[in-house]
């Protein structure tokens, strides 16, 4: 058997804004069945990194693929077909405001045609509680959710597909730190069983030693650091010596490693 | 990754199932039938009591879980053999609230409880462009007594979007309309050699119904639907409440100057709206019964007295402050979804057109006695 393909290849990417140069040169590959956390400061771009990931946004150069496709790729069935394999947590959420919970949920899978109602209830009611939400709240409009409700249900929505590849943006922040302990012990779980990809761009300490196998640190438009928390650490830069070296950090990091 | 199989062998007069391969929603559901054909085959072992044994499986995600667990009937069967990581994912299916109460679509109302909803729906819109004008009166109370507060800029910006911005429209528009009556009415007025009451009847009826009319239709079209938008976008992305946590009234920054604007424009749009209209019927009935422009100039301020022109001004005031009111009034009632969005647009135009019809009746009536050459 030939190795899988990595889950997520980017090589030589260019991002421009109009004059301001988002990235420069960003190379990145995510093996399958890994965690990468990407790191970097607000505006450094991560988020649009994501973006073009999931094939929202096409870069100024260089090639991004998914699964060995190049996401953006001219045949629509090939892009279909990729973009039912992985789940994306958008940073605010971006949840159809028309539709409740539960209909936010069962929307991906509805939309698939094979599955009956019987099962599409039964699973949204089973994503709902792998959230940590009440069957009930499955009523509530987005608009009546607190933030935090509102990452969840999204969380929920991009499991839905049972995705290969989960792409996250900030899935803890606004979320209690129990619940987002419970959230790393809910990916952990999930990935055990199924074995899937994530790469998740947060700014939460605990949460990037709970889960990142590797650390991707984005800053002065590249990827200055790629690999485990170790060896990111050692790099010698202003982003990541505040970033990992303070206090709190230092104990999180030894948290994770005894 | 290995499709999902089934495969049944006999074990002391029972049917062993074992299952093998990847129980995911990827590898079950690509054609069609395949799940339904499958769930069909667990469903019918387990009702003939099968054992199963899921040692075969490489993955399974919920989707193949639930299956599992519905063609079980919701039990664990007497006899499973599975490895923990499997166990783990059955049992969160297990865990589940079946049948749990998630409502359907409401059932349709009734149609008195229907008629009844709506009455009090109008009742409920009503009361709340009262409120709405009250506000207003306290917001000039306090703009009269702070003049450094009137939002000029705001006012001046609607006064040029939904003002000068509708001058082409409303000019083409109220031209091809009096081109159309002219043309139509002189074919009847020859009839009877009738021919110059033409001037009469376009005069009267452009200047005092068509025009006015005519341009509160186009203003809540365009504008009013825009105004619904833009304050019914503000409330979904909850910048009205930023503005009131900065300590800005939203009547007086967002609904004042918009009626104040079109209070001011309309007025001057059936004015443009109105000679646009006369142009086009004068031109109309020079090339249909070669009347002259110079008679039709010299006719029209005889037969139509000017009373009529000042009934099409306060028209046109009344009609855009009730646009510009009824707009305001559906964006704030837009709840923060782009449903509402949508239909609180639709409301909003639909009941400014319809209002302005019925306000124009009304006028009709009492105004019967104003305005007709002796
Ligand atoms: N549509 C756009 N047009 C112009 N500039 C943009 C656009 N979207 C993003 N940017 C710019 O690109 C940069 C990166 O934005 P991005 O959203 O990727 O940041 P981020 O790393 O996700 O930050 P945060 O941690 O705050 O979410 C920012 O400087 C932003 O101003
Ligand atoms: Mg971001």
């Amino acid at each position: 058997m030939k190795p899988s393909p990595p889950a997520i290849d980017i090589r030589g990417v260019w991002t421009r804004y109009g004059d301001a140069v988002i990235h420069r040169d960003i190379d990145l590959s995510v093996a399958a069945g890994e965690t990468l956390g990407l790191v970097g400061g607000s505006g450094s771009g991560k988020t649009t990194l994501l973006r073009e990931i999931v094939g929202l946004l096409e870069p100024d150069a260089g090639s991004v693929r998914v699964f060995g496709h190049a996401v953006l790729d001219p045949d629509l069935r090939v892009r279909r077909m990729v973009r039912r394999r992985f789940g994306m947590l958008f940073q605010q959420g971006a949840l159809f405001s028309a539709l409740s919970v539960f209909d936010n949920i069962a929307f991906p899978l509805r939309e698939l045609r094979v599955l009956d109602d019987e099962l599409i209830r039964d699973l949204v009611l089973l994503k709902l509680q792998m959230v940590e939400l009440e069957p009930h709240q499955g009523r509530m409009m987005p608009a009546e959710l607190s933030g935090g409700m509102v990452k969840r249900v999204a969380l929920a929505r991009a499991l839905a597909l049972e995705p290969e590849l989960l792409v996250l943006d900030e899935p803890t922040a606004g979320l209690d730190p129990d619940r987002g302990e419970n959230f790393v012990k809910l990916i952990r779980m999930l990935q055990k069983e199924l074995g899937f990809t994530v790469l998740m761009v947060t700014h939460d300490l605990d949460t990037l030693a709970g889960l990142a196998t590797r650390i991707a640190v984005l800053a002065d438009q590249r990827i200055i650091a790629c690999g485990t928390a170790a060896e990111v650490v050692a790099v010698d830069h202003p982003f990541i010596r505040n970033f990992f070296c303070s206090e709190r950090a230092v104990t999180a990091m030894q948290a994770r490693c005894s | 990754m290995p499709a999902a199989t089934i495969e049944v062998i006999d074990h002391e007069g029972l049917p062993l199932a074992r299952l093998a391969g990847s129980w995911t929603l990827a590898r079950l559901s690509p054609p069609i039938a395949g799940i339904a054909r499958i769930d069909a085959r667990l469903r019918d072992l387990s009702k003939r009591g099968a054992a199963w044994n899921l040692h075969g499986v490489t993955r399974l995600d919920s989707v193949g879980a639930l299956l599992l667990w519905r063609a079980w009937g919701r039990r664990w069967p007497a006899a499973l053999d599975v490895p923990p990581a499997h166990r783990h994912v059955l049992e969160r299916a297990a865990g589940i609230v079946a049948g749990d109460g998630l409502r359907g679509p409401p059932a349709p109302p009734s149609g008195l409880v229907f008629a009844g909803s709506v009455v009090l729906t109008a009742a409920k819109n009503l009361l709340g462009i009262v409120a709405l004008v009250g506000r207003m009166v306290l917001d000039l109370a306090h703009l009269f007594a702070h003049p450094a507060d009137i939002p000029w800029r705001e006012f001046s910006a609607n006064l040029y979007k939904s003002g000068a911005r509708a001058l082409p429209v409303t000019a083409l528009i109220g031209f091809l309309i009096g081109v159309v009556l002219s043309y139509l009415t002189s074919l009847q007025l020859k009839v009877f050699g009738a021919d110059i009451y033409i001037v009469n009847l376009l005069g009267i009826s452009i200047v005092r119904e068509l025009g006015p009319v005519l341009v509160a239709v186009l203003v809540a079209g365009r504008s009013g639907s825009a105004m619904t938008a833009q304050i019914g976008v503000m409330r979904v992305t909850e910048e009205i409440d930023a503005l009131a946590t900065i300590g800005v009234s939203r009547t007086l920054r967002l609904v004042l100057p918009k009626v104040a604007a079109l209070a001011v424009a309309m007025p001057l749009l059936v004015v443009w709206c109105s000679a646009a209209g006369i142009v086009g019927g004068m031109i109309s009935a020079h090339l249909q019964m070669d009347l002259s422009y110079g008679f039709f100039m010299d006719t029209l301020p005889r037969v139509v007295p000017v009373a009529n022109v000042w009934i099409g001004l306060g028209k046109g005031f009344v009609f855009g402050i009730l646009v510009a009111l009824i707009a305001c009034h559906f964006g704030l009632k837009v709840q923060p979804n782009t449903e509402s969005l949508s239909s609180m647009t639709t409301t909003s135009v639909v009941t400014a057109i319809t209002v302005v019809i019925m306000v124009d009746a009304v006028a009709a009536i009492l105004t019967r006695n104003l305005g007709m050459p002796v």
